[in-house]
């Protein structure tokens, strides 16, 4: 009860409250993002590759994959309020486009990939293989290409008026389908295996650990730059909008709007998102397969973005490298185990802190900023009505 | 702050049938440029429903033009869009975000995609006009949600004004208000209806008996009776609907 208020008020002053008037005293406003921007970069960039043995720097190269598609998640399901639980169909569109591209230049021109040569029984490549010969197709593939069905399948649903619930079984059932043609397709797919044994990318060598840091370094990048993009996008009338649309669906219709439309963008932009850390996990990791883009999968983004706090602009990002962090430091040494304390995560999470984590913060600031707590306990009062609504809508 | 031009609405034979009740039978309803409209009526009237049918919300027969336009059979945001608003029984403002940030919102179903995606730097001229005229001027950066309740009631009405709707249809507006809130309602009414045509669906016989400039009564989905207060006060078949309803209430 005591969180909703407290995630009500942090994102507001992220949508656009004024600097000033009774938030003026604290830091904010461009020297604020500027100096978060740049503590970031430093971690990514310095501190990280300099404390950070080889083997843990590529596993964090992967989990900054993850917090790339929660990026995504926070924009549709935090602000949208589109609880997709399917974005590991767009993460792996953006994979697969990534790796066959990658399968054909290890193959060299004119040769198959050597997963077909053992058991495609193929003389040729097939045809929807072809384009991804070229890299000026595959790169923006891995975007398009997730933008593209996302676009294709939002149209769909959200002009016939399918949300909540629905909505989510509808995208994790994408997911089911996409893994079952995967499968099904083993002689160009790679069937459950995937596409395994990537060697190089773009003439690069990925056994070589200074490559294996490059690919570190483009991942860190693009995950600043899809934070900047989702901030900018937060920050705007649209991320407005976006937020009236999760919260009143029907008033903005009223007012002259097509939410369906509102709700198309962001669910666009975060399958762009998911096919961009789609594409930098191939050569982070060296493999996409049904196994990592199906429902399990789709589903541990959404929880590191719930446990994070999915309408803030960081927690997503911070909750999907906690427990993707958490998974490997647990599974190393209770193997076995960590399926059941990610269940208890989320469900601990979803009872006690809807807002995630990031409404812990927004808490200690609050008290901070007043030591007897009264203002906090005024405003959570004064906004009882909101916090009811939040809680029945977040269950 | 609007266009030049007033319209009136121009109701015709409006049918509105769920699974084979019919709610509203039939209606003809003319309510001229300008004019503050009551319709009241007792429950199951079909007085929600026609303004539902109105704004495109539930599928109807017949005619409703605004102007020379016609309502039914288009998209509830299209009818929106060309000049009609609404508010609901329960004020449904956005209460996650702030006072100006849901008049901004308001104001804008037909900005560009461009400008959608920057920034709103300042409080736009019409959200700022409209702070004034709802009376909340002073409280612009608070969050909707810790609104009273008769401030969100206005601040529905306030974003209404932005959209530059030109037929407002209010639905039970002053519903839970004070003596004091009410004034300030009725008050406000009579600003807006200056170059606003306002109908209002409300219950409070006071509330109407002040402010209303015309009245229609619906009764099991058909317009009993029409016209000034004072007439329709007179009516001895609005008096049995509503004296009948008394007894059947209180029994």
């Amino acid at each position: 009860m005591t969180a909703a208020p407290l995630v009500g008020t942090d994102p507001a002053s992220a949508a656009g409250t004024p600097a000033g008037g009774r938030r003026g005293r604290r830091f904010d406003g461009p020297a604020r993002t500027a100096a978060g921007f740049a503590l970031g970069a430093a971690l990514l960039f310095a501190v990280a590759p300099l404390t950070l043995s080889d083997f843990r720097l590529s596993l964090l190269a992967k989990y900054l994959c993850v917090a790339m598609v929660a990026v995504g998640i926070g924009i549709a399901w935090g602000r949208g309020g589109m609880l997709t639980l399917g974005q590991g169909v767009f993460f792996g569109l953006g994979g697969y486009a990534m790796a066959m591209h990658l399968k054909l230049a290890d193959a060299g021109p004119g040769e198959l990939p050597d997963f077909m040569q053992l058991y495609g029984q193929l003389d040729e490549l097939p045809l929807w293989w072809r384009p991804f010969a070229s890299p000026w197709i595959a790169l923006p593939a891995t975007v398009l290409l997730p933008m593209a069905v996302a676009f294709g399948l939002g149209s769909l649903v959200f002009r016939r008026r399918v949300r909540g619930a629905y909505f989510a079984i509808l995208s994790q059932a994408l997911a089911a389908a996409m893994v079952i043609l995967l499968v099904g397709q083993q002689g160009t797919t790679g069937g459950t295996n995937g596409l395994t044994d990537i060697q190089g990318f773009f003439g690069y060598d990925l056994d070589d650990p200074v490559n294996q840091r490059m690919v570190y370094f483009i991942i860190a990048a693009s995950l600043l730059a899809l934070l900047a993009l989702a901030r900018q996008l937060i920050r705007s009338r649209y991320g407005e909008l976006l937020v009236a649309v999760r919260d009143g669906e029907e008033r903005v219709r009223f007012l002259g709007y097509d939410p369906a439309g509102v709700k198309l963008v962001g669910y666009v932009i975060a399958a762009g998102m998911a096919g961009l850390a789609g594409a930098l996990f191939v050569p982070a990791v060296g493999i996409i397969s049904p196994a990592l883009i199906g429902i399990v999968p789709s589903i541990e983004f959404v929880i590191g973005v719930a446990v994070g706090g999915r309408a803030t602009l960081l927690g997503p990002v911070l909750g999907a490298v906690a427990v993707a962090w958490a998974r490997t430091a647990l599974s190393e040494r209770f193997p076995g185990t960590w399926t059941y304390l990610q269940g208890l995560l989320f469900v601990l999470v979803v009872a006690f802190l809807p807002g995630g984590l990031a409404s812990l913060w927004a808490l200690a600031r609050q008290r901070r900023s007043d030591p007897a707590g009264a203002r906090w306990w005024r405003r959570s009062r004064a906004a009882d009505p909101a916090e009811t609504r939040t809680e029945v809508s977040a269950a | 702050m609007t266009g030049p031009q007033l319209d009136g609405l121009c109701v015709r034979d409006l049918r509105v049938t769920f699974d084979g009740f019919t709610a509203v039978d039939g209606v003809d309803l003319d309510v001229p440029p300008g004019d503050i409209r009551f319709l009241i009526g007792p429950n199951g009237a079909g007085k929600t429903t026609l303004v539902d049918a109105v704004t495109g919300l539930v599928r109807a027969t017949g005619s409703a033009r605004f102007g020379d336009r016609e309502l039914l059979g288009r998209d509830v945001h299209r009818i929106a869009r060309l000049g009609i608003g609404r508010t609901f029984q329960t004020a449904s403002v956005f209460e996650e975000l702030t006072v100006v940030q849901n008049l901004d919102i308001a104001a804008g179903a037909t900005r560009s995609w461009w400008t959608l995606a920057r920034r709103r730097h300042r409080v736009p001229d019409e959200v700022a006009a409209a702070l004034e005229t709802i009376g909340l001027a002073d409280r612009g950066d608070q969050l909707a949600g810790a609104l009273a309740h008769g401030q969100k009631q206005w601040l529905e009405i306030g974003m209404l004004l932005v959209s530059d709707a030109r037929l407002l249809l209010l639905d039970e507006p002053v519903a839970g208000m004070s003596h004091e809130e009410r004034d300030a309602t009725g008050a406000l009414l009579e600003t807006v209806s200056r170059d606003r045509t306002v109908v209002v669906i409300e219950h409070d016989m006071d509330f109407l008996r002040r402010f209303a400039r015309s009245v229609t009564v619906l009764h099991a989905g058909k317009v009993l009776s029409e016209g000034t207060v004072a007439q329709v006060q007179a009516d001895p078949r609005v008096q049995e609907v509503y004296l009948g309803v008394d007894t059947a209430s209180e029994a």
